[in-house]
């Protein structure tokens, strides 16, 4: 009966204004408060490569790197946009075909060819996407779904780009330090920008269209529009992603189209805290390394992640970031009622 | 002439298995993205019942469709039921699940050696100078059958009757006392026999292969796209064309195409009418 009579009350920080992001700081003590974190995330990301034991461990960091731009891609999508993607992979494929392209027929070198590949990938990706983006519901997963399916039997099927052998002999970076610190900085700018526009008075739209639709359309905007331009966000860091691959491993095979880069960014997404934009990363940095060292078990591996996945979306599904931020923003006591 | 019968079987195959992925999205509103391994698994079950268990096989058909009703009930009593109305996570579970069932069946050894389920009866019979093997008329017999007994069903049972209340109005299907997850348990349980039928009759006619998940998914949601998701009576006139312009498609052009056929089919539905050849009621709410 002593329990039932008390409740936790959570309370804010003094310096929470009003709303999430916004405070009032006057100390350097409360300064380094809101600093510390992500000093430790930036500083923690660039410290990482000097830590790997061997030059396999530094590969790994480098596709870290690209699941989390695909995980932040998902996140900012499903979250602030309302449409969820269950395609990651056809990101990818069209990013690394077209960089492989690029590289291997134009002799564009990676630097070139990445960015071109993105911005060329985005642009693919967006306009086939387009058909389902007038339509509310549950078109946007189904199409997305279909999409890196059907075009990987289409490339077997026709033997086009190379069939199932692939585009062989495409350009790797000059060094592995500088594949990945690119990378890293990458993730950092792409997380930081994407905190950055949520906020904006964009952000607000595409807050508004995941919400109430209508509301946005009664203020003169066009949702299709909004929404092409965040899935146009999101498939140029897949299409990034997808190049950098590409340029890593010096092949761009079907293999591009995989179900592990639509199923990572998902769990990787929902064990991290979806809406965060850092949870995202944190579930990379959590997922890909347990996924490299399971790599003997081949496809059970996607199991696994689909196992963690339901089990999180089940039980947990607010994320560890989402946890994690209630615990260091607001304390915590037991009231009398 | 052949692609007149071909086309007719094609349709049947593919009405079969879009019917149970728009029953489960016309009731509960629930993208069944789990629907292509719900078909595959089937197809093991029966497989390990006559193999391993060594039953016959009428009773390891029986027995199987009894099992996935269970699993499909237990689908949505467990997992489905804690994320109901959270759109994004609905449909997050069921694709995980669907990925965690095909990959693990794919690990799990069904692979390599050849899956294949006997037909029902052997030999084939002709129809005018075609040779039709009997397993491909059965398809028929069965689409014709399952159609007709849903539609049986839905208009004269009185859960059936919930059932076409809950996917018209959720609200006052409750208000009248019938009880929304219960129905979604049915729907869910009936769903999965539905794609256990699917693969019980059409997997005699090639392997088991793990892939067909895949496949039955891609064009089950064509099919339910293009005759309006959670139409019942244009997902069947979808299954007839979608069925025709494949066989067409192999005929004449080339049979790589197959599965281009469904994606186009897809995306000319969303562009042209996206609620479908039968979801008039609904293209206001959906189309934003």
């Amino acid at each position: 009966m002593e329990t039932t009579d008390k409740r936790k009350e959570r309370l804010d920080r003094g310096i929470k204004v009003r709303t999430e992001g916004i405070y009032a700081i006057s100390s350097w003590e409360e300064m380094s408060y809101l600093l510390l974190p992500r000093l430790v995330l930036i500083v923690g990301l660039l410290l990482l490569p000097l830590l790997m034991p061997s030059l396999y461990w530094n590969r790994v960091i480098s596709i870290v790197g690209i699941y989390a731009l695909l995980a932040l891609g998902f996140d900012f999508l499903a979250h602030f946009v309302g449409l969820v993607s269950l395609g990651g992979a056809f990101f990818v494929g069209v990013g690394g075909y077209t960089a492989a392209i690029l590289n291997k027929s134009l002799g564009l070198p990676p630097l070139l060819s990445i960015p071109i590949a993105t911005i060329v990938g985005a642009t693919v990706c967006t306009l086939l996407l387009l058909p389902a983006l007038p339509l509310r519901g549950v078109y946007f997963a189904i199409v997305t779904l279909m999409y890196p399916l059907v075009f990987l039997r289409i490339i077997e099927a026709l033997n086009i780009l190379g069939g199932t052998d692939g585009i062989l002999g495409v350009a790797s970076f000059p060094s592995t330090w500088m594949e990945q610190y690119l990378i890293l900085f990458i993730v950092i700018i792409a997380l930081f920008g994407l905190r950055r526009l949520v906020n904006e008075d964009i952000g607000l739209v595409f807050r508004g269209v995941k919400d109430n639709d209508q509301a946005v359309r009664a203020s003169g905007l066009s949702i299709t529009l909004y929404k092409a331009i965040a899935v146009f966000i999101t498939s140029a860091l897949g299409c990034l992603g997808g190049a950098y691959f590409v340029h890593i491993y010096m092949v761009a095979g079907i293999s591009l189209f995989a179900l592990d880069y639509s199923v990572i960014p998902i769990a990787a997404t929902v064990i991290g805290g979806g809406g965060t934009l850092v949870g995202p990363l944190l579930g990379c940095f959590i997922l890909v390394p347990i996924s490299e060292l399971l790599r003997a078990f081949g496809t059970l591996r996607i199991v696994f992640y689909s196992v963690i996945l339901l089990a999180f979306i089940m039980f947990r599904s607010e994320g560890i970031m989402v946890y994690a931020q209630r615990k260091y923003h607001q304390f915590e006591r037991w009231v009398k009622v | 002439m052949d692609i007149l019968i071909y086309g007719i079987i094609n349709s049947f195959s593919l009405a079969l298995m879009a019917i149970g992925f728009t029953l489960v999205y016309g009731i509960s509103r629930l993208p069944n993205f789990a629907h292509g391994a719900l078909y595959v698994i089937t197809g093991f079950l029966v497989w390990s019942l006559i193999h391993l268990l060594k039953l016959n096989y009428v009773i390891s058909i029986l027995l199987a469709l009894v099992i996935m009703g269970l699993i499909g009930a237990a689908i949505y009593r467990f997992i489905l039921i804690r994320v109901r109305g959270m759109a994004t996570s609905e449909i997050i579970a069921t694709y995980a699940l669907g990925l965690a069932i095909l990959e693990f069946l794919r690990w799990g050894g069904f692979k390599g050696m050849t899956y294949t389920l006997p037909v029902f009866i052997e030999g084939s019979v002709n129809i005018v100078g075609i040779p039709v093997d009997f397993q491909r008329i059965i398809v028929i017999a069965v689409g014709i059958v399952v159609v007709s007994f849903m539609w049986i069903f839905t208009h004269f049972n009185k859960t059936g009757l919930a059932l076409r209340g809950m996917a018209q109005d959720e609200h006052a299907a409750m208000m009248l006392g019938i009880d929304s997850d219960w129905m979604a348990v049915i729907a869910m349980a009936m769903g999965s026999i539905l794609a256990g039928i699917a693969a019980i009759t059409l997997l005699p006619l090639g392997n088991i292969v793990v892939e067909a998940g895949y496949n039955v998914l891609i064009l089950s949601i064509a099919v339910c796209i293009v005759g309006g998701l959670g139409s019942w009576v244009g997902a069947i006139l979808a299954a007839f064309m979608i069925g025709f312009l494949q066989i067409i498609t192999v005929a004449y052009i080339q049979s790589h195409f197959h599965m281009v056929v469904a994606l186009l089919a897809i995306i000319v539905t969303l562009i042209l009418r996206p609620s479908g050849l039968f979801g008039r009621q609904k293209e206001l709410e959906e189309r934003v």
